[in-house]
């Protein structure tokens, strides 16, 4: 995030894309509504009819995939009305006149059909966000996961630079991040392409700076990325994994594939708390301490890095993952692998980092913990970003094209079956919360949500099992008849096992950012008939 | 009893949760009054966050797979077996046939030195985690 989650509720507009909030980060919706309790105007992008959707001003509900048109529309429609903010477009970025130029040239009437949304809604929700300068846009998820969501994420820059809603206390742009700490494994580098701090890989100095701290050299060839390694099928250029803390087997797209590359390893080792899917396939797991048993530091949405204290000391024979990867460390013959508490870590780290060149543990004992950029040991951490200047210099429009996703719908498979995160007791592959006995208890089984419209066509009732297909799996799972999704869309979680919808999911990615297109992909559904 | 004070586990809000123990146990969560973000709220992942820790289905022992089947084994054996399989895999295939995911479940320190792991110990930049997920 650009800005500080409290931030938030000082907004006057919230531009919210592409998240299931109330859900999937309560506590960042929460501030959402206080602003919206203050007199903020809430405008939703989303296919779904969400719970945060329903206390929008305006809800746009896009045909899925189709947000870089329905951006596009609203840019066009802000220049229309002569609302861009000129002078920071004139100070503060560059190619805003190919952008201009693109967008005259586009057929407003044209995108409403894409997008499935009437002009007027559009236009209302434009100058709603253009005419304030406290506008913030919050995104997830259903932005990024698209097989065009680099571009999806480029369109919301764009729209955010066209109207200057980015260098402020209650203006930018604000990607939520999913995990408690997604945005620390970013920063630390466990990322093919990049070093600490999100320093390239490709530069000399850099390496060479890592190349006197660890004593070694370092290879200077990216990476795979995730997919490219578990996707890789049996013939794979992968032989041997180590995975930490990850299942795979059910949070990855067609898992036909992701099995079969697997299972057919030489060797897979897994370090987790629970015997996950994937830990099932592994030749060796190690049992890892939960957060409570165990100390360090995580980094949360809005680069807060925050430190973590030891509850218990770990159950049974389990030991933290840091002590089981120094360990193997040292049996590999890697140097510097002897640390004696996770203080001396971010030392090395703070000391290679320079966004986190000021976050010692000392600083963060007894504190909120501090936010990255923090340069030195008196830098006060920073609660927004880009003020003055962007990271490179002046920020640049770059002008993205609808696209439609990889599938169609088409006469076999007339759904559009959309995938991501479905309750709010739940969480990812439910690893942890389906062994919470009480979260068990208030959603104890998978659900496919279905409008009414689609349901009287097919005969279904409320509750009754239906077999959903794609071109590479099927599952059954029951139905729960909503007018959450619109009719010939179905949507559905990935938190059970029992119906591991990803084995429908097709795993056509983004060619940069290597982000799978969960949110679209096309489907049929039958009604199951008693056995 | 104990009130520890630590952060959720759950999504990327971070808030700051009180861990309650008592007798070596976790036996409840609560939000802290004062935490920028939590400010006293919890959601309910949040409020039942300690249910898991003492789950009778968390692993306790290092499993290894002898004859199909995974059996219990001590740390040295695992540990062995591990570093014995990556250094073949290694001689055989080179560095770049070894593949590491981390965990945005784990600390900045735990990822850190996986990923320093396989770029100085292993020799390779084939590390990511689950981002896109």
């Amino acid at each position: 995030m650009t800005n500080s989650i409290g931030e938030l509720k000082g907004a006057e507009v919230l531009l919210v894309t592409g998240s299931n909030t109330t859900e999937t980060h309560p506590q960042i919706a929460r501030n959402i509504l206080r602003g919206v309790d203050r007199g903020a105007k809430l405008i939703v992008i989303d296919p779904r009819k969400t719970d945060l959707a329903r206390e929008a001003h305006i809800h746009l509900a896009l045909r899925p995939g189709t947000d870089i048109a329905l951006i596009n529309g609203m840019m066009r429609i802000i220049i229309d009305e002569d609302l861009a903010d000129d002078l920071f477009i004139s100070m503060r970025t560059e190619k805003f006149t190919a952008l201009r130029d693109y967008l005259h040239r586009l057929d407003l009437d044209e995108i409403a059909t894409i997008t499935g949304i009437d002009l007027q809604t559009i236009r209302d929700a434009a100058c709603i966000y253009a005419r304030s300068c406290k506008s913030v846009i919050c995104y997830c998820l259903g932005v990024t996961q698209h097989t065009c969501g680099t571009n999806n994420v480029q369109a919301v820059a764009n729209l955010a630079m066209l109207t200057g809603n980015v260098e402020k206390e209650h203006g930018g742009v604000d990607p939520l991040r999913g995990q408690n700490n997604v945005q620390g494994a970013c920063d630390m580098a466990a990322l093919p392409a990049v070093l600490p701090g999100y320093q390239s890989l490709a530069n000399l100095e850099v390496r060479e700076r890592f190349k006197a701290a660890w004593e070694t050299d370092i290879p200077q060839t990216p990476g795979k990325s995730l997919t490219e390694m578990t996707h890789a099928g049996r013939e794979g250029e992968i032989r041997a994994m180590f995975i930490m803390g990850e299942n795979p087997v059910l949070s990855d797209p067609h898992l036909g594939r992701v099995e079969d590359t697997l299972q057919h390893l030489d060797f897979l080792a897994v370090s987790d708390i629970f015997l996950t899917e994937t830990a099932r396939l592994a030749h060796v797991v190690f049992p890892a301490a939960s957060f409570a048993e165990k100390g360090g530091t995580i980094t949360n949405s809005e680069r807060r890095v925050q430190l973590c204290h030891r509850a218990i000391k770990p159950i049974g024979n389990c030991r933290p993952d840091s002590e089981i990867i120094m360990e193997l460390g040292r049996r590999l013959g890697c140097p510097g692998m002897d640390f004696d508490s996770d203080a001396e870590i971010m030392d090395e780290i703070s000391l290679l980092t320079p966004i986190y060149g000021g976050i010692h543990y000392d600083r963060l004992e007894g504190s909120w913990g501090l936010q990255w950029p923090c340069w030195d040991r008196d830098h006060p951490g920073t609660s927004f970003l880009h003020k003055y200047y962007f990271a490179r210099g002046k920020g640049q429009f770059t002008i993205t094209e609808h696209q439609e996703p990889r599938e169609g719908v088409e006469e076999k498979y007339p759904f559009t079956l959309v995938t991501g995160r479905g309750s709010y007791h739940h969480y990812h592959t439910a690893t942890m919360t389906r062994n919470s006995r009480r979260l068990v208890r208030e959603y104890p089984e998978a659900l496919l949500e279905i409008n009414q419209d689609d349901c009287e066509k097919l005969g279904l009732q409320q509750g009754e099992m239906v077999e959903l297909v794609s071109r590479r799996g099927r599952v059954r799972v029951k139905a729960q008849i909503t007018d959450r999704v619109q009719p010939g869309t179905v949507f559905t979680s990935f938190h059970f096992w029992e119906v591991p919808i990803n084995r429908l999911t097709i795993d056509a990615l983004d060619p940069k950012s290597k982000c799978p297109e969960f949110k679209v992909c096309s489907a049929n559904l039958r009604k199951v008939d008693h056995d | 009893m104990q009130d520890v004070m630590t952060i959720c586990n759950y999504c990327g809000c971070g808030c700051g949760v009180y861990l309650r123990v008592d007798q070596g146990r976790v036996v409840g969560s609560y939000p802290s009054k004062n935490h920028p973000i939590s400010q006293g709220n919890l959601c309910s992942k949040g409020w039942h966050l300690h249910e898991f820790i003492h789950s009778a289905n968390r692993l306790t022992e290092p499993l290894m797979r002898k004859y199909g089947k995974l059996c219990p084994v001590s740390w040295d054996e695992a540990l062995d077996y591990t570093t014995k399989s990556l250094l073949r895999t290694k001689k055989a295939h080179g560095s770049d046939s070894i593949g590491v995911l981390a965990s945005a479940k784990c600390s900045n320190e735990e990822n850190y030195l996986l990923q320093k792991l396989t770029r100085a110990g292993l020799q390779t930049n084939n590390i990511d985690h689950c981002a896109r997920l």
